[in-house]
């Protein structure tokens, strides 16, 4: 029988394969970054072990910097321990470290694809869930835990039960005004966040291989939110264009030689899936999220759920404590929910062509009197590349404010919060409970949702400003 | 790692679905660079409100935690897992675990049972009409036993058998380090590396 994408890869991974045992895994790519590394570290140094392979180790610096004031001392005296932390275990061990003010820092999900070493048929780990990105390659991609952190740094493997594979085939042609976000918003909301516990997941079909690779980025990187540790898409030509060039990428024969073995990642013809989920893509709308969990979301034209319509008590109860820690009534239209703060980043929605779409709609507008847009670009080198393309300029005249690169508000380790009550509208990635700060509210959109929102004050689509008198665009130069 | 044969305590039953792990351990509590002092910031939001089940005087030095499905979604931290640890739970009992939360308590000695949603349903009913309710969780006969309720759960053989005897990953592993040494030395010449050396 013929074998899935992600069997091929685990497959060709497997140091070691006994009875009675998990499978010895080796890993190709360790990304790490300051707040998930320390006590590995530590364990390390205890134990008197080395690390094994520093040429397949990257660090970076992310959670808790700063997106202000970056020539500065760190101003949270925590957080700069933190990071002064990974700094001195990098030095000591030497693993190669990129600092806040480096080019090549970022959010570690950013940065390892930008650098072009996350590939396809490479297994990539990170003490980080939403290591799952890295997935769109049709690499085998997931998040450990700081105990797994100290094992892959000590020993290049980790041992794992092979998980299920499960199909998410989207067909049909998105509508125009459809992303990567509102579909993966979609799927979530389909199977729910624990839908793909136990899985491996690979989206297929003719609506994914469409995607941009920053927008298949988007799907694989909330896997975790539907349960699942890793996503997977399987290369092709778009992933080798995207490689092709970067600093990391194969050159020579090198290049041809992965060329050929990155064709062979497919799922066979005659592979089985242990689960199958599909989605007609061309019955999709922007999507956005209403409740505290990634599942509990709806399309932008629908009203707020009614807890009493849900038939499973507990995702009854969840719904209405989801709906008073939201300050939501049943019934409201979701195009009725005033934000606060708009905030356009992370490693869901902080790439290049994210800022673009962003900037295209705040573009000769203003964002509402009393909104706060923050725009965060995931590494420093996507920063760069927008201000060459005078994106910076787009958002500041829009009224926005343009930072430096780092996880930011998706989950405010470092002073980008929101105040208790604040509402956001969010490209992140989790509307978890005090995710933004304590007591802040988040609703999670599309770059393109939150542009215009923070045009608007409220929840709304591109389509949205369309409706508006010409009046509320300010000309071009005024 | 603390090994895990069979434990009994009082319960705490939490009833709600998708606990995620920044309920958990909030993301400011991250910044500490030590595996300890988690405790106080164990679903510090919720423990603002005096209502909650853990600020009940008769939950004090309770050792089980009954949670409902989807317990420790979202982030991989192994903070979540430290501070329900550094609060002196022992055992958390849920119909379903997030994956990566799961591997994380396992390799800490916390042990993750998984039960039917009616069995966490009638533990969470028995332990909620009586706090000092034991509950055991033998992980040598694969059972959870409370009054009128005994129900086996599963744990995969491997797994259980490094809880037993509190063994390290680290050094089971390197017990194969020639076939490491094998695989490193057949990998192709174009897989990426991030420094020279």
């Amino acid at each position: 029988m013929g074998r899935t994408l992600a069997e091929k890869v685990w497959d060709d991974h497997v140091v070691r394969r006994a009875e009675g045992e998990p499978d010895l895994l080796f890993i190709d790519l360790h990304l790490l970054h300051e707040v998930t590394s320390p006590q590995a570290f530590d364990g390390l140094r205890q134990a008197g072990r080395p690390v094994r392979r520093l040429d397949l180790t990257i660090a970076t610096e992310d959670h808790n910097t700063p997106t202000l004031d970056i020539d500065k001392p760190i101003a949270d005296p925590v957080s700069r321990v933190q990071l002064e932390t990974l700094r001195k275990n990098a030095a000591e061990f030497g693993v190669r470290l990129h600092s806040l003010g480096d080019v090549e820092q970022g959010v570690v999900h950013v940065v390892g694809p930008q650098l072009g070493l996350t590939q396809p048929g490479t297994t990539v780990v990170c003490g980080d869930s939403h290591t799952s990105t890295h997935g769109a390659f049709g690499a085998l991609a997931f998040g450990i835990g700081t105990s797994q952190v100290e094992h892959v740094l000590a020993t290049q493997t980790l041992p794992l039960a092979r998980p299920k594979t499960m199909a998410i085939t989207v067909d049909g042609e998105l509508p125009e005004d459809v992303t990567a976000k509102d579909l993966i918003l979609a799927i979530i909301t389909k199977i729910g966040t624990g839908g793909g516990q136990g899985y491996i997941l690979e989206y297929r079909g003719s609506a994914i291989e469409k995607l941009s690779m920053e927008a298949r980025m988007t799907i694989c990187n909330m896997s975790i939110e539907a349960g699942a540790r890793a996503g997977m898409i399987a290369p092709d030509e778009t992933t080798f264009a995207y490689i092709k060039g970067r600093a990391h990428a194969p050159e020579g024969e090198d290049w041809d030689a992965a060329v050929a073995y990155w064709k062979t990642l497919k799922t066979d013809e005659d592979a089985e899936f242990d689960a199958e989920v599909v989605i007609d893509g061309a019955s999709l709308a922007p999507f956005v999220t209403w409740g505290t969990n990634p599942g509990q979301g709806a399309p932008l034209s629908a009203s707020v759920p009614d807890p009493a319509s849900y038939e499973d008590a507990s995702e009854r109860f969840a719904a209405e404590k989801a709906l008073e820690y939201m300050g939501l009534e049943a019934g409201q239209a979701l195009r009725d929910i005033k934000v606060d703060t708009v905030f356009v980043g992370s490693c869901t929605n902080g790439r290049i062509e994210d800022l673009r779409a962003a900037a295209s709609i705040v573009e000769g507008r203003k964002v509402a009197d009393g909104v706060r847009m923050l725009v965060v670009p995931g590494s420093a080198r996507v920063g760069l590349q927008a201000v060459s393309e005078g994106l910076d300029l787009v958002f500041k005249e829009a009224g926005a404010e343009w930072r430096h690169a780092g996880c930011s508000m998706c989950l405010g380790m470092n002073p980008d919060q929101l105040a208790p009550g604040e509402r956001s509208a969010s490209t992140s990635n989790r509307n978890f409970e005090g995710r933004q700060g304590k007591g802040g509210r988040t609703h999670l959109v599309s770059p393109q949702v939150a542009a215009a929102t923070a045009v608007l004050g409220h929840l709304a689509s591109p389509a949205d400003l369309n409706d508006q008198s010409s009046a509320a665009r300010t000309p071009a130069g005024v | 790692m603390e090994a895990f044969t069979t434990h009994t305590g009082r319960a705490v039953p939490l009833r709600r679905s998708n606990v995620d792990t920044d309920q958990i351990i909030p993301a400011h509590w991250l910044k500490k660079v030590t595996r300890d002092g988690f405790e106080d910031g164990l679903f510090e939001a919720w423990r603002k409100d005096s209502s909650f089940v853990l600020n009940q005087p008769e939950r004090t030095g309770a050792t089980v935690l009954i949670a409902g499905p989807d317990f420790g979604t979202g982030s991989s931290r192994e903070h979540a897992v430290w501070a329900l640890q550094n609060y002196g739970f022992k055992a958390v009992i849920s119909s379903r675990f997030a994956d990566i939360f799961r591997g994380n308590s396992l390799k800490n000695g916390l042990l993750t049972v998984v039960l039917e949603q009616k069995i966490v349903d009638a533990l969470q009913e028995l332990t909620e009409k009586d706090p000092k309710a034991p509950v055991t969780v033998d992980l040598e006969a694969r059972e959870v036993r409370a009054e009128g309720i005994t129900a086996a759960f599963e744990l995969d053989e491997n797994a259980r058998w490094r809880l037993l005897n509190g063994l390290d990953d680290i050094s089971i592993t390197l017990q194969n380090e020639a076939d490491i040494s094998a695989y490193e030395s057949k990998r192709p010449s174009h897989k990426p590396r991030t420094v020279q050396v």
